[in-house]
């Protein structure tokens, strides 16, 4: 594989350390970069399609009591449970991690610590999940 | 010595007027930080005070959306969020969608979603009657007339 024109050529990088495969350690492949990039990206396609929907349930609103009753109880059972905290998962990591992009960004550390802010994404996503995962499943399956 | 080729990169020739793919990722990023805030306050309303999802009804959403302050939180989460969700999807069909003709369906189809949700969003917003006449007196939020 040649590498693309601009990039350091072979050689001249800085010294590695264990590879995870033949393209990781490329500015972002293969990394935290990448990976980070990747979950955005599906997040970001998730939330959006369930947008579309959510507009339209609330829409209902419009419609009739009843109507809205009927659509909102659909959520209201434990498989449907179960998927909101992924879907409050999928939420909490993009905002996140779009923060962490807008430090790359703007803060003029941000790109030599981006590794370590990809971490902190993690970090909080998990604290956050903590909060809400628990908290949400004892509302779905005890009422 | 590390020797970076040259040229890398052709001399950027600038079409004039305004430069719209710069302002879009600025909307990007600011949107973004606003969302923040707009969607953990919304779901930690919705979802984490009292009981939860249990507690979303007509009635429910009838006290919310009576309440000024929700209007507008509402209104800005809908139009801040699908805006910046349909520019990212257009960001999507731009990166795997290749063909002229498919590239041109997908973005029409995004614009055309997002404009029809903007619009019928806003309006329940806005024309939205927590105590409906005629509606079941048990359905409606606490504070309307025939309720009980
Ligand atoms: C919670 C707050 C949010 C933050 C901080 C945030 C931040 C960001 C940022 C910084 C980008 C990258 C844009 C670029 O590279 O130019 C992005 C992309 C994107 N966002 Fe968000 N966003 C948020 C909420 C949302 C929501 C609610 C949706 C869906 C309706 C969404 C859908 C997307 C999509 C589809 C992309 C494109 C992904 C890609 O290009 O790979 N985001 N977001």
């Amino acid at each position: 594989m040649s590498a693309p024109t601009g990039t350091l050529a072979e050689g001249h990088r800085p010294a590695q350390k264990k590879k995870k495969s033949a393209v990781a350690g490329t500015l972002y492949r293969g990394n935290e970069g990448m990976w980070s990039w990747v979950l955005h990206r599906i997040t970001g396609v998730a939330i959006f399609f369930f947008l579309l929907v959510h507009i339209l349930d609330t829409a209902l609103i419009r419609v009739t009591p009843e109507a809205y009753n009927a659509v909102i109880g659909t959520y209201q059972n434990p498989i449907m449970g179960i998927g909101e905290v992924g879907l409050v998962g999928a939420i909490v990591f993009h905002a996140f991690n779009g923060l962490r992009i807008i430090l790359v960004d703007y803060w003029s550390k941000g790109t030599a610590y981006q590794k370590y802010l990809f971490y902190v994404v993690i970090g909080l996503w998990v604290v956050t999940m903590l909060a809400f995962a628990p908290r949400h499943l004892i509302n779905v399956f005890s009422h | 010595m590390t020797t970076i080729q040259a040229p890398r990169t052709p001399a950027v020739t600038r079409r004039r007027g305004v430069n719209w793919e710069k302002w879009g990722w600025i909307y990007m990023r600011a949107s973004g930080v606003l969302l923040v805030v707009l969607i953990f306050g919304h779901l930690f309303v919705n979802l984490w005070v009292g009981d939860g999802i249990k507690a979303i009804d007509f009635a429910f959403v009838g006290g919310k959306l009576s309440d000024p302050f929700w209007k507008v939180w509402d209104t800005l989460l809908l139009w801040l969020a699908l805006i910046h969700g349909a520019n990212g999807m257009r960001t999507l069909v731009n990166d795997y969608a290749t063909k002229r003709l498919t590239n041109g369906i997908l973005k029409w189809a995004l614009l055309l979603a997002t404009v029809i949700l903007i619009v019928l969003g806003t309006l329940v917003i806005y024309t939205f009657d927590p105590c409906p006449a005629g509606a079941d007196p048990s359905l409606v939020a606490s504070f309307c007339p025939v309720a009980n």
